[in-house]
């Protein structure tokens, strides 16, 4: 207990002290002192994860304060560690700290550097106390936590126009996500009277027997309902389509945050949330295909967009937006543990590519447009290198990290039998292809070729300082090797037992694990499967359109101009939204205000009684004549009528 | 108890204070003296310690009236002199002695015509409105409920902008035309029960067409309070209007008066009409969420938005009122009841908070460029940066965010609405978008981007008196956020037993 709050609080002192004192303690002493707390955290959750690896090591759920109790409900502050959390917790302190370094490099110049600390300590706090909550209130106070954070760092650089729209935006379609995500937290709790994880769980049979009806004459099953509304709030957070819009534009904060909040943890809270809640979704067969549907629609769609993109960043956003959808596909293939082994090599390998494209964003003293790069190798072997790494872990090369992970889920996939599942292996097996492509097209662009640097860039060339490229080396190891120690632990081996839950008949991994023979027999059994060969089919489709023959993405774009300007304007969601919601919400509140409330409620009903008022006085200022004779005779009149009242009515 | 005590204190106290500091305070020649506004915060300061025994004093195991003072006043109509508080009056009292001295600190130097008399004014609107709260008999409280309107009369008549006038008068004739129906109520109610006191019209049997009369007469009171659509137009130009100091406690304190008065007089003397038109108070309160956060969106005079934004909160309270009936009739028992006037409550005490420190937020730029204008600003935060990490603060509050006050009523209020009626909890969350995309685009215009001008490049930084104001506030949005129990704690004892009372029926 003492140690969970120590992870938890340690992150945030350190982001209160140099948010509010940074101004006395200098930029070094913010520095040291979030690393530090990060570093303490990590180190703590490294413990906290050995301890949960001892055999019989059981689910710690403990309470740390009663937030308040009405109506008999109990809502509380609490931690749930088990090996779920104790993972991601390891997962986040880690990246947080290798970004807490980078940073130093990154931000050195920045004036708002104090700032920027004190919001990514306070950011590993929100997310940590998201990770380890023992029940919905505080799921939802991280939840929204983080997306604060994400919206102050989306918008650090606030005198930008761009940036600020973009963190408002991002802000909004998280909370239409909420939206649901709350309105589910909230028939769960009608449904089982509590907002405690174990006693909704415990419930979960029950629960899935409930029926309800929304309107006259539609019912639906109580879990489903919840689960999809849940699955909304995962949707906004964890940017599946068609509340991705936000992600691509987040691109406008600092890369480090783009690499911490933006790739490898916040963005998967929704994935994380989903697998947590895998007690209810199981008693959903609908909500788990719709979870599959969306999770593949995404993973394949916005990977073609990553192929037409010319900002460095962007491009790596897309290709977060695709994985994030493989991750929610395996979750809708009841393949949690995978979803979950995905998001942890993603974390790795995805914060090491938003993290080189920094470091390439800094040697070319901030150009982002990756048609103005090329041939960068010579000048960044280090960058260079640990791209390569984490391009291929990306695209599933063999052998590297994201190999087992994808591997595994799509087999999973292919092996689910609920509705969808057929139209989800497809898309996740094309999208290899695509992941392939975007990535070396991305890779090839930046560092191979010739060099098409402007003076100003070529002039600050240099590799990166240390504090840089030692996060870039660290982060490699893992998204090069973390595959073949964990795969059999996680997927196959029972290690998520007692915090995920699977109905038998649902149990695709278990089918999979049946065949499962250590990591290097996994190895050669994908090696002559279709999703390898699709993506060195990618590879050298990059290869010869964007090295070997330059010319040719240009002719194919004006042979289909239909499909490439779709792709451009990234399907005309953002035209849409703004053009047809905010606009329309605009006109809706400017026609309530104009018409309701100024000319019927004010117009015609308050200043119309006023006139009528006045019209009133007006005829009525006739009987107040000025003749004192006129006063007295109605003086009489009234004393005779009240004479009259009171003792004739007797 | 016959003597005077701690309540008659915390009424009286603040009123003679008012007297004194008129008395002593410089003329209508307006040359400033110190000392009067210094007498003026000591007693707005007093006021507040003098409080603090009402929560630590408090039993929180019984709903019954505790500092209870009573004595005969007019005998021949028995009416009394009765204070009293329990779990829903007690938290607003300790409301409104806490920002009475945040305001007067807030208008310390700005207030330059007549400062005295702005002193005594807010001095005299807070004895009358803790008498609001405090009063258990009808006829007292008629009298502070109707006192009160003349010192902010004032307020907004002599310390307002240009228009000030017409939106006194609106102000006045829209919330004095409400309480006189109020008032034939209140009559009614004492020719019944031969009594004036408060709680001895709840246990008085009323056929259901007398309880509609009287639920109708004391609707239109508390409505046009609230202020519930359609009767909330008053708002926004009484607001604009206002000085500072004036929106700001009409905001927190004054809109409050609504929602005490629903859970005081409406509800418990008139359980079963208020259960035949909760349907049609459900419906207006979500009109005011939904229908409101649309008009708020299109506001280009900050107050004015805070104004419409205010509406839409107080909404919520509403709703969580009167969810008891759907609540009952759809699950059969009452759990979710008491949540839904507990998450009210919280919203009332939560919205006094934030609408109060988005006010002040809003004077602490007025102050400076003397324009209320969402145009004339932008890019606030590069001169104003601590003031900015504020308003940021204030505006997630005003956002719902978790961790802050503006969370826990709202979540409450629609964890409750869920067990009623799903679509009510639907159209209530649509404040999660609309609430969130009308203040962060106010924020996003006044605070953020590049200088808007050169006279927002000429701005100085939050000074420590306004930093200080700010500070408190934003401490109190905080600890509400993340710890509501002792809050909460305070009412549930009356919130239950309120909960069985309005659903037993009277007839």
């Amino acid at each position: 207990m003492a140690l969970h709050l120590a992870i938890v609080l340690a992150p945030l002192a350190a982001a209160i002290i140099a948010g509010l004192f940074g101004r006395w303690i200098g930029r070094s002493g913010a520095h040291c002192v979030t690393i530090a707390a990060v570093g303490a955290s990590f180190l703590m959750s490294v413990i906290v994860l050995l301890g949960q690896l001892e055999p019989g090591a059981l689910p710690q759920n403990e309470t740390v304060y009663t937030w308040l109790v009405t109506d008999g409900v109990r809502m509380e502050i609490g931690f749930l560690v088990d090996r779920l959390t104790a993972l991601m917790m390891c997962v986040v302190t880690f990246v947080s700290l290798m970004v807490h370094v980078y940073t130093i490099g990154y931000m050195h110049e920045d004036p708002g550097y104090q700032r920027f600390f004190s919001y990514i300590s306070l950011f590993t706090f929100a997310m940590l106390m998201l990770v380890m909550a023992n029940n919905f209130l505080q799921l939802f106070f991280g939840w929204e936590a983080v997306g604060l954070v994400s919206y102050l760092l989306i918008g650090f650089w606030y005198t930008r126009p761009t940036a600020i729209f973009a963190n408002m935006k991002a802000f909004l379609v998280n909370r239409v996500g909420d939206f649901g995500f709350l309105l589910g937290i909230a028939l769960l709790l009608a449904s089982s009277g509590s907002l405690d994880y174990a006693t909704v769980f415990a419930k979960a049979p029950q629960i899935a027997q409930q029926t309800m009806e929304i309107a006259p004459g539609t019912t639906w099953s109580v879990m489903t309902l919840a689960c999809i509304l849940l699955f909304v709030g995962a949707m906004g957070k964890s940017a599946q389509m068609p509340l991705h819009v936000w992600l691509p534009d987040s691109m406008e904060g600092p890369t480090p945050i783009s690499a911490l909040i933006h790739a490898a943890t916040m963005v998967t809270a929704g994935v994380f949330m989903v697998a947590r809640m895998s007690p209810l979704f199981e008693y959903s067969e609908t909500a788990l295909s719709v979870v599959l549907v969306v999770g593949a629609t995404t993973a394949l769609l916005t990977g073609f967009i990553g192929v037409v993109q010319h900002d460095i960043k962007r491009v790596v956003a897309y290709s977060t937006l695709s994985q994030l959808g493989y991750m929610t596909a395996a979750l809708g293939a009841s393949a949690y543990a995978a979803g979950i082994f995905h998001l942890m090599t993603h974390a790795f390998f995805k914060a090491l590519l938003f993290l080189a494209a920094g470091s390439v964003i800094v040697a070319l003293h901030h150009e982002q447009d990756i048609r103005r790069m090329g041939g960068l190798r010579k000048h960044l072997p280090v960058t260079y290198w640990t791209s390569l790494v984490g391009s291929l872990a990306l695209i599933g090369f063999p052998g590297f990290a994201g190999f087992f992970s994808k591997d595994a889920l799509i087999e999973a996939v292919e092996l689910a039998g609920r509705a969808g599942a057929s139209y989800a292996s497809f898309c996740l097996i094309a999208g290899v292809f695509v992941t392939a492509l975007y990535s070396f097209r991305m890779f090839f662009l930046v560092f191979h070729g010739k060099e098409r640097l402007d003076e100003d860039a070529r002039h600050h060339l240099h590799e990166s300082p240390l504090v840089i490229t030692v996060p870039l080396v660290l982060l490699a190891i893992p998204s090069l090797v973390i595959g073949w120690p964990t795969i059999g632990a996680t997927l196959f081996a029972g290690y998520f037992d007692a915090a995920i839950f699977v109905m038998p008949g649902n149990d695709v991994l278990a089918r999979l694990g049946s065949d499962f023979h250590g990591a290097g027999g996994f190895l050669l059994h994908g090696l002559t499967g279709l999703p390898v060969l699709l993506s060195v089919a990618g590879v050298a489709a990059a290869w010869y359109l964007y090295l070997y023959r330059p010319a040719v993405p240009e002719a194919i774009a004006t042979r289909v101009a239909v499909l490439h300007r779709l792709l451009v304007n990234k399907y005309y969601f953002d035209d849409f939204n703004e053009k047809v919601l905010a606009r329309g919400a605009r006109l809706t509140g400017g026609a309530l205000w104009r018409f309701g409330d100024v000319a019927v409620i004010d117009g015609a009903l308050v200043n119309g009684s006023a006139r009528l008022v006045a019209w009133a006085a007006a005829i009525v200022r006739l009987s107040q004549s000025g003749y004192l004779y006129h006063y007295a005779f109605a003086m009489i009149i009234g004393l005779a009528l009240l004479v009259y009242w009171t003792l004739g009515g007797v | 108890m016959a003597s005077f005590g701690l309540l008659s204190l915390l009424v009286w106290l603040p009123i003679l204070g008012g007297i004194v500091v008129l008395a002593v305070g410089s003329g209508a020649g307006g040359e400033s003296r110190r000392w009067d506004r210094w007498i003026a915060l000591t007693v707005a300061v007093a006021v507040f310690l003098l409080s603090i025994p009402l929560y630590t004093g408090f039993d929180t195991t019984t709903w019954s009236m505790q500092f209870v003072e009573r004595m005969p006043w007019i005998p021949s109509f028995s009416i009394e002199y009765y204070l009293g508080v329990d779990g829903f009056s007690m938290p607003l009292i300790i409301l409104t002695t806490v920002l009475t001295p945040l305001v007067m600190i807030a208008g310390w130097d700005v207030i330059k015509a007549r400062p005295a008399q702005y002193f005594a004014a807010f001095l005299i609107l807070e004895g009358l409105m803790v008498g609001v709260f405090a009063a258990l008999d009808a006829l007292l409280f008629y009298v502070f409920w109707e006192a009160m309107l003349i010192p902010m009369f004032i307020i907004i008549g002599v310390w307002g902008g240009e228009r000030r006038v017409y939106a006194t008068i609106k102000f006045f004739l829209y919330t004095f035309l409400g309480s006189v129906f109020m008032l034939v109520a209140l009559i009614y109610l004492y020719l019944q029960s031969a009594s004036y006191s408060i709680l001895d019209f709840h246990q008085l049997p009323l056929s259901h067409p007398e309880q509609i009369a009287i639920f109708i007469a004391f609707f239109l009171a508390f409505a046009v309070k609230v202020p519930m659509w359609p009767v909330h137009t008053w708002l926004p130009d009484a607001h604009v209007e206002a000085p500072t100091g004036g929106s700001v406690i009409l905001a927190a304190v004054l809109l409050k008066m609504g929602g005490y008065g629903f859970l005081r007089f409406s509800l418990p003397i008139a359980p079963d009409a208020s259960g035949s038109l909760a349907a049609v108070v459900i419906a207006l309160s979500l009109v005011a969420v939904v229908y409101i956060g649309f008009v708020a969106l299109v506001q280009e005079d900050m107050k004015k938005l805070i104004a419409y934004s205010s509406i839409a909160h107080m909404g919520f309270v509403t709703l969580g009122f009167f969810l008891a009936w759907s609540i009952q009739a759809g699950t059969g028992n009452l759990p979710g009841i008491a949540m839904g006037i507990t998450g009210g409550m919280v919203q009332m005490i939560s919205h006094g908070f934030v609408s109060g420190a988005l006010f002040l937020c809003v004077g602490v730029l007025y102050d400076r460029l003397h324009s209320r204008r969402i145009s004339d600003y932008g890019g606030v935060v590069n001169t104003m940066p601590v003031f900015a990490a504020f308003m940021v603060l204030f505006a997630m509050a005003n956002a719902g965010l978790p961790g802050t006050s503006g969370f826990v009523g709202e979540f409450l209020v629609i964890l409750a609405s869920f067990q009623a009626n799903i679509w009510y909890a639907v159209l209530a969350a649509t404040t999660l978008v609309v609430g969130a995309a009308y203040t962060l685009w106010l924020v996003k215009r006044v605070v953020f981007g590049p200088v808007g001008n050169d006279r927002v490049a000429g701005m100085s930084d939050l000074n420590s008196r306004e930093f200080l104001v700010l500070a408190i506030a934003a401490a109190g949005v905080l600890l509400i956020g993340v710890w509501p129990a002792p809050l909460v704690e305070v009412m549930t004892a009356t919130v239950d037993h309120f909960v069985q009372h309005i659903t037993t029926s009277k007839l």
